[in-house]
């Protein structure tokens, strides 16, 4: 597989024009947005719990494919699962699952939705914003 | 390829000029069409500022020794290049800066902080770089002034000149501030009438000429502005080297932008006085050699020719605007061939403009993929970025074909 071949794989290319859980969550319990302002993608996500549990969770954005099928693939790996265990999900464990190489720009790009996540979490159940993601928040204008 | 033309520019043998044409990308020869955000550099260019460090470098202006008086006579000489290649009255005109956004930065604050106020407008435009734009708009803010633009016509990718007096709703017009050809779009502005309106009233006109002066004949007293800006990187010189050219009585009246050596005449603990011009403006260490690759860059384009240069941009559109065109899904941005120099903004249907840059990148094709410091022109345009597509001297009909070709590989990863 070439290197286009593998970055532009068919899993990514799925997720990219089929999001999963795309849309909006009326009444949402936290809502936050983000951009990555070198690309201009943007990722705003909807969270609704069940106690501390994530009930619901649904993105929209608009972006490269990069940045829309990795928070794609974020929102089928989160529904159900604590707000706490989430708030500590490594980096890794999403680009694992986006399992493509990629440039430190391209990084970014797939690592917005969980910036986004992350920080809605903080916003609605005050879970921390490790370290990483401090910084992470400055170069993605998350707010 | 129907690519013919009488006084032809033979980019095939100007290539072997450009070192970076002899490396690969991702194992393909390189189809660098992004030089209107820089360009490639000739041997010669590279040649002059090394043999220059060599044998003839020293600090300027102040070295009694052979050398001081060498290196001063080199970065003197490329002021000289400057004011012939723009046709400037006088090289006391010509202030090298460290780029154009410096350059145009400098009229915001010497000229607009001491001549704009509550009730004035500064007229910019809907298709102006952030660096024509941005410095307007903090120094309007600053003043009480107001910034408008002149907007642009998103179907055509032109300027709307209809009716600019109803623009400026009664305020008094200060200063015009234009591009010569847009970065994005490659539209080119008809500054003459721009130019003659802000003059009629009143007004000063500063003309950001950073994406013509590399493509095409720029002379500062035939278009009648005040103030005009270029930038050496974008036409075979190094980074870090700008020019500004101004009207010598508004250099004159104007205070100084930058503060510090060289640029005073006599500092005592009570007061400074100013240098002459063009030193008034230009305060530290000069960016020496820089100054001379630019002179050389100017020897280069100069060699080849800048009316030979635009008909060979003209050429690769009127190959390449109808050859994208068949490209399904692309929507082109911008005015027919006849009215833009060599710049191709376009959006693929459906694909973000990285996923573009990204797949044609793997195919060796270099395009740059952004909102080009063009955030108001996009919002008009609708889009949150395009494609972008520019030639410049070596670039070769062919290179469009592989664009296109990549394209159709855009389109069939996406499908």
């Amino acid at each position: 597989m070439s290197e286009m071949e593998s970055l532009y794989r068919e899993v990514i290319l799925d997720h990219y024009k089929n999001p999963r859980g795309h849309g909006v969550i009326e009444g949402a319990d936290v809502e936050a947005e983000g951009m990555n302002p070198l690309c201009g993608d943007e990722v705003s996500i909807f969270v609704s719990f069940d106690g501390e549990r994530i009930d619901d969770v649904k993105f929209r954005g608009r972006g490269c494919a990069i940045s829309q099928a990795a928070t794609s693939m974020l929102m089928e790996m989160v529904k159900g699962k604590d707000a706490a265990e989430v708030a500590t999900m490594s980096r890794d464990e999403l680009l694992d699952e986006v399992g493509i190489p990629l440039t430190p720009i391209r990084l970014k790009c797939a690592l917005l939705g969980l910036g986004v996540l992350k920080l809605a979490l903080h916003k609605a159940k005050g879970t921390p914003l490790p370290d990483e993601w401090a910084g992470l928040a400055e170069d993605l204008e998350l707010k | 390829v129907a690519v013919t033309a009488e006084a032809r520019l033979d980019a095939r043998k100007l290539r072997a000029d450009f070192p970076i044409f002899e490396r690969e990308i991702h194992g393909k020869p390189l189809a660098y069409l992004d030089s209107a955000a820089s360009s490639q550099k000739p041997r010669q260019v590279l040649e002059a500022m090394r043999e220059f460090y060599e044998t003839s470098y020293a600090n300027i202006h102040r070295g009694v020794y052979d050398l001081g008086e060498r290196a001063t006579e080199a970065y003197e000489g490329a002021r000289e290049k400057t004011r012939a290649f723009v046709n400037a009255e006088s090289t006391r005109e010509i202030v090298f800066t460290h780029n154009v956004t410096a350059a145009l930065n400098l009229v915001a604050y010497a000229w607009g902080l001491d001549n704009l106020g509550p009730g004035d407008v500064a007229l910019v435009t809907e298709m102006e770089h952030h660096s024509n734009f941005v410095p307007w708009q903090y120094i309007a803010r600053r003043t009480g002034a107001d910034l408008v633009a002149i907007p642009v016509d998103p179907e055509q990718g032109e300027l709307v000149l209809d009716d600019l007096d109803t623009l400026l709703a009664g305020r008094t017009l200060k200063v015009l501030a234009v591009t010569y050809v847009s970065n994005s779009l490659g539209t080119v502005n008809l500054l003459e009438r721009l130019i003659g309106w802000a003059h009629e009233r009143g007004a000063i006109a500063v003309v950001d000429a950073a994406q013509a002066a590399p493509h095409r004949a720029v002379d500062v007293q035939a278009l009648g502005c005040d103030f005009l800006g270029f930038t050496g990187h974008k036409m075979c010189g190094p980074t870090g080297i700008g020019v500004l050219w101004g009207r010598r009585e508004l250099l004159e009246r104007m205070s100084p932008f930058e503060l510090g050596g060289h640029m005073i005449r006599k500092v005592t603990l009570e007061e400074t006085t100013w240098n002459e011009l063009p030193h008034k403006f230009e305060a530290g260490t000069a960016p020496i050699a820089e100054a001379v690759g630019l002179g050389a860059a100017i020897d280069y384009v100069e060699d080849v020719g800048l009316d030979v240069i635009e008909r060979h941009e003209r050429e690769l559109l009127d190959y390449g605007l109808p050859r994208l065109a068949e490209v399904p899904g692309l929507r082109l941005f911008g005015p027919p061939a006849d009215r833009r120099a060599g710049i191709v903004s376009f959006e693929v249907e459906g694909v973000h403009p990285h996923d573009v840059a990204q797949i044609l990148d793997w195919e060796g094709v270099a395009v740059r993929a952004g909102h080009h410091c063009n955030q108001p022109l996009m919002g008009r345009l609708g889009v949150p970025a395009t494609t972008r597509a520019s030639f410049y001297v070596y670039t070769l009909p062919e290179e469009i074909d592989r664009l296109v070709e990549g394209l159709h590989k855009v389109r069939t990863t996406f499908a």
